[in-house]
């Protein structure tokens, strides 16, 4: 095996390509915000469009990031064969969340100085009896957030990057040794990837509840945790497949098999209809209970964000479902790529369409420049820090049981 | 030319392993021979392209099952629900199909899903004759438990060549299980 090619260094071209995406997105990040004017009619607050997606843009991969955190424990859990030689991908896609999380702090920090009005329950005096913010639902709920959601926050952070970065130097570790007789650091690795599944498990849905359900804040959805935990899932499975393809087309990653491939794509493809069950069920239930307080939310949705709503179905479950279903199609790693791209700008829009109508509401005024500007930024910043991050080790594991699997897996 | 009456010998190549036996079945079917079957304890990915089976057509059969599932219960949902007798559940009145459309998703669903699964079920047990009282067709019955069998029903001169092939390829036995006779009529003219 051409051992130059087990050593990662990033094209020029793609790293242009990172820094072209991040000064596009930084120019209309600045335009959005020079551009966000208050309006007294409708309560709208300057910069709140902005601010909001911004935010969408830190949380998107930064969930992506978490998600193939994830993927790449359960992997571990699972003692999966055919994952082994596509694994320093999937380890330098976690490498985001870290840079992601670090976002997410920086705006959380500034929401509770009041820097942007994103959540609602940050504001002062909420809680206070007589102060014209007062919110007596949100009183009740006070326990909840506050201080008690900052420590939650806090202990969400530290949780999972402790995992993502020990999963990576375990797995990095086991690299320097000539052989693992025990295989030692893989089995430390399952270990870890078996916890980390039972506190993703709750955490993946109370940080959701926490970050994104609370900017609607007096509504509440115990599926809404599972909603945004498959959208973050599809979204780590099409990144990781569309770097794993273009890697080997540019030379990289010769030893991955189109099983593998093919299998990322049965992921696109499962994922895409899990998504689209949580999605539905969530639905259906409040649609058909019909009870003011759940429903308000879809009706902001369906009066405001019609369109929108109808493409994030339509890109997100009738175009995959058409588009990979059958074997061929993902086999053919240009159309996958392609499918795939649609399917993650429909996951972004989905969480446009998740954030707006609580910070933005019936201001909105239909997708523009402003999302995709501030898309791109974060676009090309995950893309520089995952690619570099792919350098920092060898691309093809050394020490690991299922190895040999994966080399020769086959479906 | 004009077809004469053929003897076919049954032939068994019998492999303690899966790699050596793929490698067989590649040899085999370079030098032109025609593999009938394989049989082996576990499903082995890739060997019905290495012995030029033809692609399975179970998929269309399922997307067919899948649509009439669908088709079905929006029929049966439409009759009993629109044109029998409509109802108004819960502020969602039926008065017309498309008012209460995300009510009959979940039985559209779970319709295609229950006629897709049991029509392939059905399709593959008749296909393949797993009725109830079937004999099972096994010629060995060691490939139920550690053996790989490579079944051969092949003329005098390529069971010759079979033979070598086989035995030096790793086969652990190569079994002759007697011969029969091509009826004239029955016999197509050889590709190879």
């Amino acid at each position: 095996m051409n051992i130059d090619k087990l050593n990662f260094t990033v094209p020029s071209k793609a790293k242009l390509f990172a820094f072209a995406l991040m000064g596009i997105g930084l120019i209309s990040i600045v335009l959005m915000f020079l551009m966000d004017k208050e309006n007294q009619e409708e309560h709208y607050h300057q910069y709140t469009r902005a601010w909001s997606n911004v935010f969408a843009g830190a949380f998107f991969f930064t969930a992506l990031a978490l998600a193939a955190a994830f993927f790449l424990g359960l992997q571990y859990a699972a003692e999966a064969g055919w994952s082994t030689t596509i694994k320093r991908v999937i380890e330098a896609v976690t490498m985001y969340l870290p840079w992601g999380l670090s976002l997410m702090m920086l705006l959380f920090i500034v929401g509770q100085f009041h820097g942007h009005h994103i959540y609602h329950w940050m504001q002062p005096g909420i809680s206070t009896p007589g102060d014209h913010n007062y919110d007596p639902v949100i009183a009740e709920k006070s326990g909840y957030f506050g201080v008690f959601w900052w420590i939650r926050t806090i202990l969400y952070m530290v949780g999972w990057l402790f995992f993502t970065f020990k999963l990576r130097k375990n797995s990095i570790n086991a690299d320097k040794l000539d052989i693992d007789v025990n295989n030692s650091y893989h089995w430390k690795n399952v270990k870890l990837g078996a916890w980390f599944m039972v506190l993703f498990a709750v955490t993946s849905s109370t940080s959701s509840w926490d970050w994104l359900m609370s900017i609607d804040t007096h509504w509440f959805s115990t599926l809404f945790g599972w909603y945004i935990f498959s959208g973050m899932w599809i979204s780590a499975v099409v990144a990781i497949t569309i770097l794993v393809i273009w890697m080997k087309k540019i030379g990289y990653l010769e030893y991955v098999t189109e099983s593998t491939i093919h299998d990322l794509g049965k992921w696109m493809f499962a994922i895409s209809f899990l998504w689209t069950y949580l999605y539905f069920s969530q639905f259906m239930l409040i649609w058909y209970s019909n009870i003011p307080e759940e429903v308000i939310y879809f009706q902001t949705r369906w009066e405001s964000y019609k369109a929108l709503m109808w493409t994030v179905l339509f890109v997100n479950f009738a175009f995959p479902m058409i588009m990979l279903m059958s074997r061929d199609c993902k086999r053919n790693f240009f159309f996958l790529m392609f499918v795939g791209t649609i399917i993650f700008i429909g996951h972004y829009l989905d969480l446009i369409m998740i954030v707006m109508p609580g910070t933005v509401g019936h201001s909105w005024t239909g997708l523009s420049w402003m999302e995709f500007g501030t898309f791109f930024f974060f676009l090309g910043l995950f893309i520089y820090v995952v690619l570099n991050a792919l350098t920092k080790a060898p691309l093809m594991v050394k020490n690991h049981p299922f190895l040999q699997e994966s080399l020769h897996h086959s479906t | 030319m004009g077809a004469t009456a053929k003897n076919k010998h049954i032939i068994h190549g019998v492999f303690g392993d899966e790699v050596p036996m793929m490698e067989a079945c590649k040899k085999l079917r370079a030098s032109g021979i025609r593999i009938k079957d394989v049989f082996t304890p576990m499903p082995i990915h890739g060997l019905d392209g290495v012995i030029g089976l033809p692609r399975t057509r179970i998929a269309i059969c399922a997307f067919i099952y899948g649509i009439t599932g669908t088709s079905l219960a929006t029929l049966m949902m439409w009759y009993m629900m629109v044109h029998d007798w409509p109802n108004d559940i819960g502020g969602k009145p039926t008065w017309a199909y498309y008012f209460a459309v995300p009510a009959f998703i979940p039985i559209t669903f779970e319709a295609t899903v229950f006629c897709a699964a049991h029509g392939m079920a059905l399709t593959y047990f008749l296909r393949c004759w797993l009725v109830p009282g079937a004999k099972a067709k096994n010629p060995d019955p060691r490939t139920t438990d550690d053996k790989f069998l490579i079944y051969l029903e092949l003329n005098d001169e390529q069971a010759k060549k079979a033979e070598e092939i086989l035995k030096g390829n790793g086969a652990e036995e190569v079994n002759h299980k007697g011969s029969f006779v091509v009826e004239p009529s029955y016999v197509l003219e050889e590709s190879h």
